[in-house]
């Protein structure tokens, strides 16, 4: 039994035929990680931000369902969707710069959730704060709860984004490209400590990211999306053994760490792109006749 | 360190300020022609009369002597005797201070909260046609100023609908017990609510005219600092806690939102006090613009020079508190 | 589907119309005074007071807008106080404009001492009250249109200079600027052939909405008395005039006040209509 499961998710830009989600449908189990892969535009965020209820206004979704642990989002009062998902999912953002309310201290801001929609004594929130600290390496966790967010580093910051993440026990974890902003040093550990604080809690993750050599050491599963559609939906070792879709196969050729290391990278070809256009279409017009 | 330097030197910057206002004060009496004796002399006065006042006030000795005696006295408290009232100026103004204290802190709440609700109330209906009217409406209230809004309020509250009071500060005949001129405090300490009331209902259209173009800008500034700051990461992850929009907007966004406004709000807040001149005069307010306004008709130079250095040290007073202010709240500052 | 920014939008170009023709035809009908006003707006005429306008039951014919206690025409005292509101706005506007601007300019270009100057008197300015301040100096010249104009100019001088010195600064700092002086121009002819095509929108702006605030200083003037004189017909004084006999004769008081509004209103739309023009971010 999956934990989360899209269902012909469909959303387009408010009031426009612009579509942003193309059917998409996929699931992830518990405890199972996901990788969402595809190029910039692809909407593998557009589908992280439709779970964890954040679009953007001007979208809306116009089809599909996304279930949460058996229950429909879309059946929901706001307040209640809200409510669930806020105690059942968690985000780990992308920039851990812009990420921390520069206002606020750091205890609050990891414990918030915990007082506030889960109703735990604020003494208890605290002593799991100080814990959750621990288990992300954070050295004097005591002094980092009292800071403010601009007296910390950015690695610093993004550990303490992903003890928070971890702080209600979530189910679902979506990482939005959580090493993207960081340095290339920072980046390894960061990627380490989520996969071993996931291993650790046993939480499902959906790991949104446009590196295949990421999706390669962290996840399970993938979905490789083009266009607001999922074009292949596989697991990791028969995917990089051998990718099913052209697009799949183009994006893996056009990624650094898995192409020959002596050949030289091959772009994703105009061929293919074209192609995988014409799926798109193709969908596009079942879709406005059924 | 570095706090107490940049403190210092706003004290500093202050004090030039200040004793800046103090010479254009005097100077600009005695420099512009005319015999500042001849003109607070009625007519037909002889000039024995003239001599003896002249002698007097010390308009006899050359200007730059008269500077030193004045503000020499001004340091130590004695701001000379009001030429119609036959009383210390300082007793005079501190005497009617309270009042123009009150009202203006009565607007600023006003102010402060119409200006709040709004952009609050705009920013959680970003997009709509609340915020459209919101926006038309700031843009109305800015474009005219105090005194157009005191005289429509008069119009509206005070003939067409004669709900509140359009004159005074309070209704004669009642007996006050009050021991200090702070009346809108005392009542309350005093517990009574009757005299609260009817202050209030005396102070309201006067405190919303002053309000009405301090909240559109509070209610602009804050808008647009909180519609920046809803687009940002720390917003957006709070929303995925389970926190409802109000909550995101007043605990997330908010407390980011208000610094750049905080500043702008300081210099508007002396306008506000500025304002008070002719809407106390509007209301028959008894402060202390109307009584300026009062000192200058009379040609009353003593009271006028007492009331106009008042109102520049509260002026540079207010804009000091919000320099310190911003210091305190700006956690950046705080432990830079 | 409506957006409420293009609504906006929208409204801002009617606003911008509407303000410049309520404008346009105050200014001509303040022209032709002398021509269209239907009475003498000096004539007293006892048994004439408190006339109301027109449409209400016991109107006098030719007095349109009704007569304040003295029995003279509203009307034709509206038309005449545009005169004088206007000849304040242009005449103070353009001075202020023209000090203000230029001491901003000095101050934000050549900046080192002249800068230090203006900005210490700008900041002793401001902890003037401008009302008080106005009716100080009134006080001092007495009473009359030239001690108007000038009260205007010495108080409303650094709402020109403040903005100005920040803009001639920001754009000092730019390349084009460097180069020309590079080029060997002098500091002189660089702030006025570079910085203040640059600058001369704002000015504009400021020059619009400074006409209104004067068209209000000289109401506030007449209000408290200290305007040219209690004769002559100002929207300020007939507004004090009908604030006695507010429960009375409302007429007095309200139209002076609907035409003083709507005057402030439209410099104010005006200003900020052409600043939404000159803005290339908005535009």
């Amino acid at each position: 039994m999956s934990f989360l499961t899209l269902e012909g998710l469909s959303a387009r830009l408010k009031g426009t035929d612009h579509r942003l989600l193309r059917k998409v449908s996929l699931s992830v189990a518990a405890g199972e990680v996901r990788g969402l892969v595809g190029e910039s535009g692809a909407g593998k965020s557009m589908i992280g931000k439709a779970i964890l209820g954040i679009l953007p206004r001007s979208v809306e979704i116009v089809a599909g369902s996304i279930v949460l642990d058996g229950v429909d989002l879309q059946s929901l009062s706001p307040r209640e969707r809200r409510r669930k998902i806020g105690a059942s999912c968690a985000l780990i953002p992308q920039d851990p710069l812009t990420a921390l309310n520069p206002s606020r201290r750091i205890a609050p801001q990891i414990t918030d959730r915990l007082v506030d929609i889960l109703g735990w004594e604020r003494k208890r929130a605290e002593d799991r704060a100080l814990e959750l600290l621990g288990e992300v390496h954070i050295a004097e966790p005591e002094r980092v709860l009292r800071s403010y967010p601009h007296e910390l580093s950015g690695g610093m910051r993004q550990r303490i984004l992903i003890a928070s993440a971890f702080a209600a026990e979530p189910k679902l974890i979506v990482a939005d490209e959580p090493t993207t902003a960081l340095d290339v040093t920072v980046q390894k550990q960061i990627l380490k400590l989520i996969g071993e604080m996931q291993r650790r809690h046993g939480t499902a993750l959906l790991f949104v990211t446009h590196d295949l050599g990421v999706v390669s050491k962290v996840c399970q599963t993938l979905s490789v999306l083009y266009g607001g559609m999922v074009v292949e939906d596989s697991d990791v070792r028969s995917f990089f053994a051998a990718p099913g879709h052209a697009y799949s196969r183009a994006l893996l050729a056009a990624s650094p760490k898995y192409t020959d290391p002596d050949g030289s990278l091959t772009p994703v070809p105009d061929a293919v792109i074209e192609a995988v256009r014409q799926e798109v279409a193709a969908a596009d017009r079942t879709w406005s006749h059924g | 360190m570095q706090i107490f330097r940049t403190l210092l030197l706003r004290l500093a910057t202050t004090a030039v300020t200040l004793v800046g206002a103090a010479v254009i004060v005097f100077f600009v009496i005695r420099v512009v022609p005319g015999n500042p004796i001849a003109m607070m002399l009625p007519p037909g006065a002889t000039e024995d009369d003239i001599r003896r006042l002249t002698a007097l006030y010390g308009f006899d000795k050359s200007i730059p002597e008269q500077f030193v005696i004045w503000a020499g006295g001004v340091l130590s408290g004695d701001f000379g005797m009001s030429i119609t009232a036959r009383q210390p100026v300082l007793d005079l103004v501190l005497g009617r201070l309270p009042a123009t204290l009150e009202l203006s802190l009565m607007a600023l709440v006003i102010a402060v909260f119409i200006g709040g609700v709004s952009a609050l109330t705009g920013t959680r209906e970003r997009g709509t046609r609340i915020e459209a009217a919101i926006d038309v409406s700031n843009g109305m209230a800015l474009s005219v100023p105090d005194f157009l809004w005191g005289l429509i309020l008069v119009l509206v509250f005070g003939v067409a609908f004669p709900i509140f009071h359009i004159s005074g500060r309070i209704t004669p005949s009642l007996d006050l017990p009050f021991a200090t001129n702070f009346y809108l405090i005392e009542s309350v300490i005093r517990l009574r609510f009757d005299l609260w009331l009817d202050l209030v209902s005396h102070m309201l259209l006067p405190a919303l005219a002053l309000a009405i173009p301090l909240a559109a800008i509070i209610s602009q500034l804050l808008k647009q600092s909180l519609k920046e700051t809803m687009h940002l990461d720390y917003v957006t992850l709070s929303r995925t806690k389970g926190y409802g929009e109000t909550h995101v907007i007043t605990r997330e966004a908010l407390p980011n939102a208000i610094l750049p406004t905080l500043t702008l709000v300081g210099v508007q807040f002396t306008f506000l006090i500025g304002g008070t001149v002719i809407i106390e005069r509007l209301f028959s307010y008894e402060g202390l613009g109307n009584m300026a306004i009062d000192a200058v008709i009379n040609r009353d130079l003593p009271l006028i020079q007492g009331i106009v250095l008042l109102f520049a040290l509260i002026f540079t007073g207010v804009n000091l508190a919000v320099d310190l202010l911003y210091a305190v709240l700006n956690p950046r500052l705080r432990h830079a | 589907m409506l957006d409420g920014r293009s609504l906006i939008k929208r409204r801002a170009g009617a606003r911008l119309w509407l303000a410049g023709l309520w404008l346009g035809g105050l200014f001509a009908a303040a022209l032709a005074a002398p021509l269209i006003a239907p009475q003498d707006p000096l004539a007293q005429d006892l048994f004439l007071g408190r006339m109301p306008p027109f449409w209400m039951a016991g109107a006098e014919p030719g007095y349109y807008l009704g007569t304040d206690s003295l029995g003279r025409d509203v009307l034709s005292r509206i038309l005449y106080g545009a005169r004088i509101a206007f000849l304040v706005a242009i005449v103070a506007g353009s001075l202020t404009c023209l000090i203000g601007a230029g001491l901003g300019l000095a101050a934000g270009f050549l900046r080192g001492w002249v800068d230090l100057a203006v900005s210490r008197l700008i900041d002793i300015w401001m902890a003037f009250p401008p009302v008080l301040f106005a009716i100080l100096l009134i006080a001092v010249m007495g009473p009359g249109l030239f001690s108007i104009i000038l009260a205007i100019v010495v108080i409303d001088w650094t709402r020109f200079a403040r903005v100005v010195r920040a803009e001639a600064m920001a754009q000092g700092a730019m390349d084009y600027v460097a180069s020309a002086e590079v080029a060997g121009r002098s500091r002189l002819s660089t702030m006025i052939v570079e910085i203040l095509p640059n600058v001369l929108p704002t000015i504009v702006v400021l020059l619009t909405l400074e006409m209104g605030i004067a068209v209000i200083v000289e109401a506030i003037l007449s209000f408290v008395n200290l305007s040219v004189s209690t004769d002559d017909p100002t929207w300020g004084g007939m507004i004090a005039e009908g604030r006695t006999s507010i429960h009375q004769a409302w007429w007095v008081i309200v139209f002076p006040l609907i035409t003083l509004f709507l005057t402030v209103l439209s410099f104010s739309q005006l200003g900020e209509g052409l600043k939404d023009r000159f803005d290339p971010v908005l535009r």
